[in-house]
């Protein structure tokens, strides 16, 4: 099937939004997100304190730089049968689930795509922006993903359908 | 007066938008005010105000876990609107809430067909998301037909997502394959990148599911992964055929040159780099060049600061490890240095790396690695280390270990690793090997001795699993301990009082095994060689027999007794039995003892109880088939499936006294159970037990003897004894590792010791392979599909000849030469390819496929 789902998650461990490619019961939705998002906030809390600790040091000594590079976690979690690929921007961790022998790096990409194509609609996309218009955010994985597959990759194509819309509004 | 309220209702509706800002406030009884006022808005005839509070519904399921299912039936109705805006609404509802079993299901059937075969692009493109994530088999079925006409679309937006719907129809209504196939391999050759892509990201999920039926089409696959620029499009068509060239050798080398080619390229993707490698080594590892080209390129993975790289570097050479082991070789020092790496995933997949370098002449330098690293790491991994050491040494009834001197004393090492949590296994393996390793019981019990008498690990709750092995070894090969008192005080010292009650009767029990032992060697020992010299000697407790003399073999009671006699009154009730049983042996014996050395009489009762309780220890555990008890045939006569619940009605009084009653005078029963229970009361019944129960046991034994492994005094240590110590704790730093130590080193001149190995249940069993029938029909169906494309179909197949005709001409003569050559063995190949057909395990799902063999 190869995305399972996708989720975006704020630092504080809040689902914005919530894309599932298999049918799961409210239950096991919640708690495969709780177990997800606790794994990875996890995970990134010990970065999180590392930037803190390196903009820190960074204010005595400006000489560290490349070093954090260094220190980088991954951003593959494996977790029960699942992948997750995870990338933070700003506020907003962005978690896909995939199939053990799909291309991380390519879901990577995907979740920029996916990224740079609400900037483009939105313009400097924020949280707040996901949490008003959540169904224009899952207009765009509707035309980017269908049954787990990507089906497009063309940012101008993503966002025709809903740029149609928002003129006849 | 309705009216009114609803036109209420409508006019002052909340919007989605209030909804999320009243939620940002966060009261905490909004959400059900909120679904309060839903569940009233959505019942009402408007469709406006009913969409919108559907919207809102929706949106609370998906963020704070409302259930909306109650609303089945509102979404469906919302869907019917003609108005565009309330059919997404509603398509949006059903696609997140309805499974297979929403019973209104059957209502939205029309629906979709109404607005599959819209006008409005836009609206069947919303149907089609729709079917594609909630497709049921009818749905599937009724269907068909529209998503066949849509497949042929002039409207890219439209044909797109029709391509995506199949897979899921396909799923479902298997026979969906003789309607759409066709026009679905027809878009290999689309010219249009987003057709494309989407379906070869369709053919990607069908080949994933069953490789065989697709062979036929690798020349459409081919034409791609050479044509395409587009990097999504590639790394799919790298995953079919990583698919369909383990499954067709001959492909692989067909493929190599391409994926190299795409390897070279300067500013390739870094995701399409990692696909081809990843392919290569997982399908194509026998193309030597592109092997190599591979291993070069994932070493610019390995030393890059990035960590995904760096992971997914780690990762792919797992996938190429079992087969070609140099690659993993060539990168060690890589692999070696990310196992400090910050990051615990990438740690991880080192752990894993290291632990797939493992064999038999390496496990002890790789093991000495790991447990360096296992003392500096952080308790999580740590305890992976041990344990991934543990299960790889273990494998196949510790088929690597060769020297189990070294990896016995390596597992107390381990139990001295200050975060070790993994006592259970190391529990399991310590007597593991003592019942199945003869060679290895002395090493066992110096082991356990050094962990015995360490008074600081009965602390550690963790630990106390392997103490009570090491209790159980040191007592059941009492025979292999220098000092035996010093187990027993061991074994008895007062910080045992740490110890969970269930091994402290463990250790209780080992003491009493230490305590038949050594009165047994001393008596026994002493009567042939009893000259009247000797015997004065003794008198005086001077004379040394067997290394016990009088005065230790009575220190040694006399510190048994005083260690049990607190034990005696303890509240549990296994320590305190066992305490009693062996504080009542000792009272039988003790006087004895002294009279012992004076008298010459070898005929009494102490004489024969210590006798008894030396033949009742003597008896060799071995280890246990897990299988063992199906192998008992059943009794004639024996109704094992009858209901017993009457029973205890009928025999309410019978049974409860006989739970009581004496061991001996209950021969009635016949159950297994019972006779372990009387095997252990055997052995720590202070009274020499009747001679019927120990005959009974000893036919047991006869009749059985088929589930008890043999018992053959074990060959001589001696040869052993040089190299006890051999074992250093030093460790080499860990930036320090030599190429040596992955190199083979010559072979130890000691022979590996005999591990006995049970024929079956020493592995677990494993499931069978379910395939369920509906993925059978479907490759039936494609094969059926596929096969009608290479007969019926001549002109299918001519066009697509014609089209790698010239696609070949292109390319150079030698190629279509090496072909001619190619064509001139095809007798030779067709018989290989019948005897494969014969192998084949689907023989009764797999027809033959064709392979054109313009590719090939």
């Amino acid at each position: 099937m190869g995305i399972r789902f996708i989720l975006m998650v704020n630092k504080q461990g809040q689902t914005r939004l919530a894309q599932y490619y298999e049918w799961l019961t409210l239950e096991e939705r919640r708690a495969l997100e709780g177990e997800i998002v606790r794994k990875c906030l996890a995970r990134n809390d010990q970065q999180i304190r590392f930037e803190l600790m390196f903009e820190f040091l960074c204010s005595y000594a400006g000489v560290l730089a490349g070093w954090l590079a260094l220190n980088e976690q991954c951003s593959f979690v494996e977790h029960r049968n699942y992948k997750i690929v995870y990338r933070r921007y700003a506020s907003l961790f962005f978690m896909v689930g995939v199939d053990d022998d799909e291309n991380e790096l390519a879901i990577l990409e995907f979740i920029h795509l996916l990224v740079e194509t609400m900037d483009k609609h939105f313009g400097n996309v924020c949280e707040l922006d996901i949490m008003f218009h959540l169904e224009k955010a899952h207009f765009m994985l509707e035309e980017m993903v269908m049954n787990g597959c990507i089906v497009e990759t063309s940012k101008a194509n993503i966002l025709s359908p809903i740029q149609l819309m928002d003129k006849a509004h | 007066m309705a009216s009114s309220n609803s036109l209420m209702d409508s006019l002052f509706q909340r919007s989605l938008e209030d909804l999320i800002k009243g939620l940002r406030l966060g009261e905490s009884t909004f959400i059900s005010r909120s679904l309060e006022e839903i569940r009233r808005e959505i019942k009402l005839t408007d469709l406006s105000t009913k969409s919108v509070a559907l919207q809102k519904l929706s949106y609370l399921a998906a963020l704070h876990g409302v259930d909306m299912a109650w609303a089945a039936f509102h979404a469906v109705e919302v869907v019917s609107s003609s108005r565009f805006a309330h059919k997404r609404i509603g398509y949006h509802a059903i696609a997140q809430s309805f499974s297979d079993q929403t019973p209104v299901m059957l209502l939205i059937t029309n629906q979709l067909r109404k607005d599959l075969n819209s006008s409005n692009e836009h609206e069947v493109s919303l149907a089609l998301e729709c079917l594609a994530r909630i497709g049921t088999d009818d749905l599937a079925r009724d269907l068909t037909s529209e998503v066949f006409t849509l497949l042929g679309s002039s409207k890219a937006l439209v044909r797109k997502k029709a391509i995506g719907v199949v897979l899921r129809v396909f799923d479902k209504y298997p026979d969906a394959v003789k309607v759409c196939f066709k026009r679905l391999v027809e878009n290999l050759e689309s010219s249009d990148p987003q057709l494309l892509s989407a379906v070869v990201g369709v053919f990607c999920e069908l080949t994933a599911k069953d490789p065989r039926s697709y062979l036929p089409l690798a020349p459409e696959f081919y034409k791609i992964l050479v044509d395409s620029r587009n990097n999504w499009v590639l790394i799919k068509v790298l995953k079919i055929f990583a698919k369909l060239a383990s499954i067709e050798p001959r492909l692989a080398k067909k493929v190599a040159d391409p994926v190299c080619e795409h390897m070279r390229k300067q500013n390739v993707g870094k995701s399409l780099l990692f696909e081809c490698i990843r392919t290569v080594f997982s399908s194509l590892s026998d193309q030597e060049t592109a092997l190599k080209l591979a291993v070069a390129k994932i070493r610019e993975f390995l030393v890059d600061d990035d960590p995904n790289l760096k992971y997914l570097g780690l990762h792919a050479l797992s996938i190429v490890a079992g087969k070609h082991l140099w690659a993993v070789l060539e990168n060690k020092e890589a692999v070696v240095k990310a196992m400090s790496d910050e990051d615990p995933n990438v740690k991880l997949e080192a752990l894993h790396l290291l632990m797939a370098m493992v064999n038999e002449d390496n496990v002890t330098e790789i093991s000495r690695i790991l447990m360096n690293y296992a003392l500096k790491s952080d308790p999580l991994f740590c305890n992976e280390i041990i344990g991934s050491i543990l299960v790889a040494c273990s494998r196949d009834s510790y088929e690597i270990i060769v020297d189990f001197d070294w990896y016995v004393s390596l597992l107390g090492e381990m139990a001295r690793v200050p975060h070790c949590q993994r006592g259970k296994e190391i529990e399991h393996q310590l007597i593991d090997i003592g019942t199945r390793v003869k060679d290895a019981r002395l090493e066992l019990v110096r082991v356990s001795r050094a962990l015995l008498i360490d008074p600081a690990l009965l602390g550690n709750q963790f630990l106390h699993p392997i103490l009570s092995a090491a209790a159980w070894a040191s007592g059941e090969y009492v025979e292999f301990s220098k000092s035996p008192y010093e187990i027993a005080e061991a074994l008895l010292q007062p910080r045992t009082c740490l110890l969970p009650d269930s091994i402290r009767a463990i250790y209780i029990h080992s003491a009493f095994k230490v305590l038949v032992f050594s009165l047994g060697a001393y008596f026994s020992a002493q009567e042939p060689t009893s000259p009247p010299l000797a015997q004065e000697s003794t008198s005086s407790g001077h004379s040394v027999v067997n290394g016990f003399t009088y005065n230790s073999i009575s220190s040694l009671v006399n510190m048994i007794e005083l260690g049990l006699c607190s034990l005696s009154g303890t509240i549990d009730v296994e320590v305190q039995e066992r305490a009693k049983n062996v504080l009542g042996f000792i009272g039988m014996i003790k006087h004895e003892i002294a009279e012992k050395a004076t008298s010459q009489n070898s005929e009494t009762e102490a004489h024969r109880a210590i006798a008894f309780m030396e033949d009742v220890f003597s008896e060799e555990l071995g280890p246990v088939s897990s299988t063992a008890q199906e192998k008992v045939p059943l009794p004639e006569g024996l109704e094992l499936n009858e209901n017993l619940e009457g029973l205890q009605e009928i025999c309410r009084e019978v049974l409860e006294p006989m739970a009581e009653s004496d061991y001996s005078s209950d021969k009635v029963s016949f159950s297994v159970a019972k006779l372990r229970i009387r095997d252990q009361e055997e052995a720590s019944s202070s009274l020499p037990p009747p001679l019927e129960s120990s005959s009974l046991l000893a036919e047991h034994r006869k009749r059985h003897g088929l589930y008890y492994l043999s018992s053959q005094k074990s060959e001589d240590h001696n040869d052993r004894e040089g190299n006890d110590n051999n074992t250093s704790n030093e460790y080499p730093p860990a930036n320090e590792i030599s190429v040596d130590s992955f190199k083979p080193k010559k072979k130890i001149s000691k022979p590996r010791p005999v591990v006995v190995k049970l024929d079956e249940g020493d592995e677990p069993k494993r499931k069978p392979d379910a395939s369920s029938s509906n993925d059978e029909s479907l490759s039936r169906a494609i094969q059926t599909a596929l096969m009608g494309k290479g007969k019926g179909k001549e002109k299918e197949k001519e066009r697509v000849k014609e089209n790698h005709e010239m696609n070949v001409d292109t390319e150079n003569i030698e190629q279509s030469s090496r072909r001619e050559k190619k064509n001139k063995k095809n007798g030779e190949r067709s018989s290989k390819r019948s005897s494969r057909r014969q192998r084949g395990k689907e023989a009764s799902v797999t027809k033959p496929v064709e392979v054109p063999d313009l590719l090939l």
